[in-house]
């Protein structure tokens, strides 16, 4: 029994340990890695990405997966600038419709997917193709954004220490994780979302609501991605089309190096906040090395996948059926 | 195997062909009435030229990606790796070519890497039992990261007359990439249809236990076809190095695995898996193309291009789902029945 639980673990254990290893050997290497400053980049260059890693996680453990996520975090930065720039609307009421808009999308897709069983993975893709293209109708070209509301955001820092402090996009980060944590563990939604990802028929027998699960996990995907496409516009003061390209399948990795099995039901969100982390270390390596070039992220990317994948049939082979 | 259900009339190709054939004749019909000289064809050169021979020779690195795609789908897997793979073979074919190997080594070089990224692909899926979308987006992430190790990131651009044949020759005074296509069609469709291979595919990915209780070497079978698929890859590589006469390890083959996807269940193989229609995914590739030929040639904005694909994928994706059309068409499921 004792075994067992510490196999459930194993993934998550395993993802932490590479964390603290990696960022371990990379402060022994560089000077400087081991610095508050460092640590607090970690969050904020990859708070767009954990956020989306985050709703992608519920996605996941439901069993399914959303691809449009990279496509809405495009779509809401360039709707924002353009909202804020061209229409000259208040940054705080531009930044609720485009989360507005995001979760409708999550939630249409999420619609097709629970009415029609239309498979998820083709779904998503067609929104990632809407989003992307929605984005494109807006502006085809990079708007930045200039707005004193955006100013005083910037403003807005949690101070850690001397010449240390969090900034907002880090802030939003933590506290859509510390929310994240909340819903998925202690939340009767969070609960079925495990129901429906461990076997959805034995949840569909035990009279949870399946279907409205699904939509539920998929509107919530779609608000993440599109708070993510905030974040983007907070971090970069502007706003891009062409924003997040790519960005499903690295928050796709991070879950799945989080610990998560992709076949859904088993995984932490924790776990993916690590996976994150472990993004931002090997980033970070990389820029610190400086002879190294950007492919080698893929790469070391790439070769981590495999292994906790392989970590993670290791796992489950040691369970019983 | 699979047994059709009674009553859907779910048996044979065409009840599968029939959707994406449509959506295309609408497509064509669209353009017939609309689009002036849509279907002028004309020869220069010795060459047919025209906007369905565009289409055709545009389709083929996505139509030979559905191919290998068909069979991947078809027994339960997915392989995002395709668009990985293609600008692995461009890159290690520029620099086979850069280093003066005759064609016959560039193509084995070339293809033969291929094969082995697809066969990696089927020995994590069949040997490690690894899920397939996770397995193949290992190669996915970090193949697209070899290709630009081997070009150190540059556009590495070659000269070799009989090496861009491949992407831009004339054969049958038709681009010789659709002679390509209709080549690894048909010795694909000759192996499943014709030799038993298509029946231990399907079965294969039907149900697996069931599959290799009657004696099917189901692992073999999967390895078998991601390395067709990587293949099939390989061979899309190489026309889309040869048509622009240089390999770019950042943008080729880039998304197109999505569409690859798409176009085969356009063509109506399930996800799921179980079937598989060779034809039925060309078809899907040509209608795709020809969406977005449409799109260019009636000069509406470029961005729209992705929002009309949307919609068709999902309008297609609706017609093939059958809690959609019972709700749609009530009358004809009662008549059915």
């Amino acid at each position: 029994m004792k075994l067992r639980i510490a196999d459930k673990h194993i993934p998550i254990a395993a993802t932490c340990a590479v964390c603290l290893v990696l960022y371990g050997v990379a402060s022994v290497i560089y000077r400087g890695f081991f610095s508050a400053n460092v640590l607090v980049n970690f969050l904020t260059d990859n708070s767009f990405l954990g956020i989306t890693a985050i709703g992608m996680t519920f996605v996941i453990l439901s069993g399914g997966i959303d691809l449009s996520v990279g496509a809405v975090v495009g779509f809401s930065s360039i709707l924002i600038a353009t909202l804020v720039q061209k229409a000259h609307l208040h940054p705080a009421v531009a930044i609720t419709i485009a989360l507005a808009l995001g979760t409708l999308l999550g939630l249409g897709m999420g619609a097709l997917i629970r009415f029609y069983s239309m498979p998820p993975f083709l779904v998503t893709l067609a929104g990632m193709f809407l989003a992307r293209g929605m984005g494109f109708v807006v502006g085809l070209e990079s708007i930045p954004i200039d707005h004193s509301f955006y100013k005083a955001l910037t403003q807005v820092r949690l101070p850690l220490g001397p010449a240390v402090d969090l900034p907002a996009t880090a802030l939003i980060f933590l506290a859509v994780f510390g929310i994240a944590v909340f819903v998925a563990h202690c939340t009767r939604f969070g609960r079925n979302v495990y129901a429906l990802g461990g076997n959805e028929q034995s949840a569909v027998l035990m009279g949870l609501p399946v279907g409205g699960t699904k939509l539920r996990v998929y509107a919530l995907s779609g608000f993440c991605s599109a708070l993510a496409g905030v974040v983007y516009t907070l971090y970069t003061f502007s706003g891009n089309p062409i924003a997040g390209t790519g960005l499903e399948l690295d928050a796709i990795a991070a879950v799945v190096i989080g610990g998560t099995l992709l076949s859904g039901g088993i995984g932490y969100v924790a776990g993916t906040l690590a996976g994150v982390l472990i993004f931002g270390i090997i980033q970070t390596w990389i820029t610190f090395e400086g002879t190294l070039s950007s492919w080698w992220t893929k790469i070391a990317i790439g070769a981590l996948l495999l292994f906790f994948i392989l970590l993670q049939k290791l796992v489950q082979g040691k369970r019983p059926g | 195997m699979a047994t059709a259900k009674p009553g859907t009339g779910d048996q044979g190709l065409w009840p599968k062909i029939k959707w994406p054939l449509a959506a295309l004749a609408l497509v064509l019909l669209f353009n017939g009435l609309f689009t002036a000289g849509f279907f002028q064809v004309e020869i220069k050169d010795g060459r047919l030229y025209g906007s369905l021979i565009d289409v055709l020779n545009r389709a083929a690195p996505v139509m030979l990606l559905s191919l290998g795609m068909t069979l991947v789908i078809a027994t339960g897997g997915v392989d995002l790796s395709v668009g990985a793979v293609m600008a692995i073979a461009g890159a290690i074919a520029a620099l086979a070519i850069k280093s003066g190997q005759p064609l016959m080594v560039v193509l084995a070089l070339s293809l033969g890497s291929a094969v082995l990224a697809g066969a990696w692909n089927g020995l994590l899926v069949c040997v490690l039992e690894v899920q397939p979308i996770v397995a193949t987006l290992i190669l996915m992430v970090s193949g697209r990261g070899i290709a630009q190790l081997l070009t150190q990131g540059q556009i590495i651009t070659f000269s070799n007359r009989s090496f861009e044949f491949i992407g831009r020759g004339t054969f049958l005074e038709l681009p010789f990439t659709i002679t390509l296509v209709a080549g690894v069609l048909a010795s694909l469709a000759w192996l499943t249809r014709k030799t038993a291979l298509g029946l231990f595919i399907e079965a294969s990915g039907n149900n697996e236990t069931a599959a290799r209780y009657s004696g099917v070497h189901t692992r073999l079978i999967k390895l078998l076809v991601y390395a067709v698929s990587g293949f099939c890859a390989g061979l899309s590589g190489l026309i889309v190095a040869g048509d622009i006469k240089a390999a770019d390890s950042n943008n080729a083959g880039l998304w197109l695995e999505l569409d690859a996807i798409l176009a085969v269940v356009v063509g109506g193989s399930s996800l799921a898996g179980g079937r598989c229609y060779l034809l039925s995914s060309v078809a899907g590739a040509i209608l795709i193309q020809t969406v977005t030929t449409t799109i260019l040639r009636r000069g509406a904005a470029v961005e729209f291009t992705l929002v009309i694909k949307a919609l068709v994928i999902v309008v297609v994706c609706l017609l093939q789902s059958e809690a959609f059309r019972n709700k749609v068409f009530p009358a004809r499921r009662k008549e059915a029945t």
